[in-house]
């Protein structure tokens, strides 16, 4: 943190941490999920909260601490971490295109059984396939699923019209019921649930 | 509307972004589509799961103490109690600024009442937590006010207004019958995105009291009275959002919309 904002004026960052630390969990847990690496998403949430307090002036009165947060959060991931070789690549606008394109939104509504009721997992399973969306779709999900944000609060984190989280919030929610579905199945002997589909 | 558009709208269904119209087209459209309901019903579990606290993630104390190292506080005065606050409310009347005026006005509304206030807003937290747990949610399940309120005749000494806020952006999920202090009280419940309102419903007891506004525990209890009846709406939506469903929902029963 750079001496000149912790200096100048303390009123204004206690107002800041007031403000932004009870925000801390959520923070951390989508810089967790954004990053998929718990030292990874520390160092993440520490540089937000850095960059927020010294950008704290450009949040406007009515505007909610949570989603600026996480779009100061967004910019860390992508920027700082994107280009790091031992995370998995995060720089959902260099991958959006590509999965948007290629990931078919109605495949699972063809080749699933619509008999067959979604059953529960448990937590550690679902993160586990959370972690393994595409980032494109990772991300709105997480925002919607686990942060519960309105789809407009979604659309300006990820800077796209509403619109578009709601595409990506299809596909990805396609993404994950197929992949809830074959988790639910992984007990059983191989491809049998594949032969069943056919 | 076609299955594909289906596909797309369903999910504004779950989240509670789809307006009244379109949520029965679409919902018109599940109920003969077998491939859609099942998309839907599924979509539904999976968004049930992911609200589940394991699905969240705790950061780790050594981060918290090194961001409340790096940032500095002034030395807080000891007691951060109320008289502090109410100290510099009353500088801020003093300085005649408007935005100070704004920011108490909004302060005022947490001030805490008498004990027994106390007491009813924290069983009011606590009724909504049931509600929530396990599936005790709603007794009748219903987005229709006319069958909600019919449901409560004979369960109760009142009759408490039941109203549709859908085009309000607040949707009626149901009812169900609950206690607060001991006695029964009708418990209508609303949704706002993937919030859930709690809206109590009782006599008054005693003295009437204008309208209050509470947290605990990170609940915002707003709590006012009409006619005789007392009403307590409780949700963990943001405090701003809980006012405007009770303004709208005073409107709505003021001008008989029951």
């Amino acid at each position: 943190m750079s001496d000149r904002t912790t200096d100048e004026d303390p009123a204004r960052a206690r107002r800041f941490r007031d403000a932004a630390l009870p925000h801390l969990d959520a923070v951390y847990t989508l810089a967790r999920y954004l990053l998929r690496d718990p030292s990874d998403a520390e160092d993440a949430v520490q540089e937000c909260y850095l960059r927020a307090l010294r950008h704290f002036d450009t949040l406007r009165g009515q505007e909610e601490v949570k989603p600026w947060l996480f779009a100061i959060l967004r910019n860390v991931c992508r920027v700082e971490y994107g280009r790091r070789s031992r995370v998995l690549l995060y720089d959902v606008n260099a991958e959006s295109d590509k999965a948007e394109s290629t990931i078919p939104l109605w495949r699972e509504a063809q080749d699933t059984p619509e008999t067959e009721m979604l059953r529960k997992l448990d937590a550690e399973t679902i993160r586990g396939l959370v972690a393994a969306l595409p980032d494109v779709f990772r991300e709105v999900i997480v925002l919607r699923e686990v942060e519960d944000l309105s789809y407009r609060e979604i659309a300006t984190i990820v800077s796209a019209p509403v619109g578009t989280v709601m595409s990506r919030l299809a596909r990805g929610r396609a993404l994950l019921r197929e992949a809830w579905l074959k988790a639910e199945h992984k007990d059983e002997p191989e491809g049998e649930y594949e032969e069943r589909l056919k | 509307m076609t299955c594909e558009e289906t596909h797309i709208l369903l999910h504004a269904l779950i989240d509670g972004e789809l307006d009244a119209g379109h949520a029965r087209e679409v919902e018109a459209h599940v109920a003969n589509c077998p491939r859609c309901a099942a998309q839907l019903r599924d979509y539904r579990g999976m968004h049930a799961a992911m609200s589940a606290p394991g699905l969240r993630y705790q950061a780790p104390a050594s981060l918290r103490a090194r961001l409340e190292r790096a940032l500095p506080t002034t030395a807080l005065p000891a007691p951060r109690a109320s008289a502090t606050s109410r100290r510099s409310l009353m500088q801020g009347f003093g300085m005649g600024s408007m935005v100070s005026a704004a920011l108490a006005a909004c302060l005022v509304l947490f001030v805490v009442h008498t004990e027994e206030d106390h007491r009813i807003v924290g069983d009011v937290v606590s009724a909504h937590l049931r509600s929530l747990q396990g599936d005790h949610l709603i007794d009748v399940q219903s987005t229709d006010q006319h069958t909600v309120k019919p449901w409560f005749n004979g369960r109760l000494d009142v009759a408490p207004p039941v109203i549709d806020l859908t085009p309000q952006g607040f949707t009626l999920i149901g009812g169900r019958l609950d206690y607060i202090d001991g006695r029964p009280v009708a418990a209508i419940v609303y949704k706002r995105r993937a919030h859930v309102i709690n809206l109590f419903v009782s006599q008054t007891a005693g003295s009437a009291s204008g309208a209050a506004m509470e947290k605990l525990q990170g609940f915002t209890v707003w709590s006012w009275a009409w006619s005789g009846l007392n009403f307590r709406a409780v949700s963990d939506i943001n405090p701003e959002e809980l006012r405007e469903f009770g303004d709208k929902l005073e409107t709505a029963v003021q001008s008989g919309a029951s």
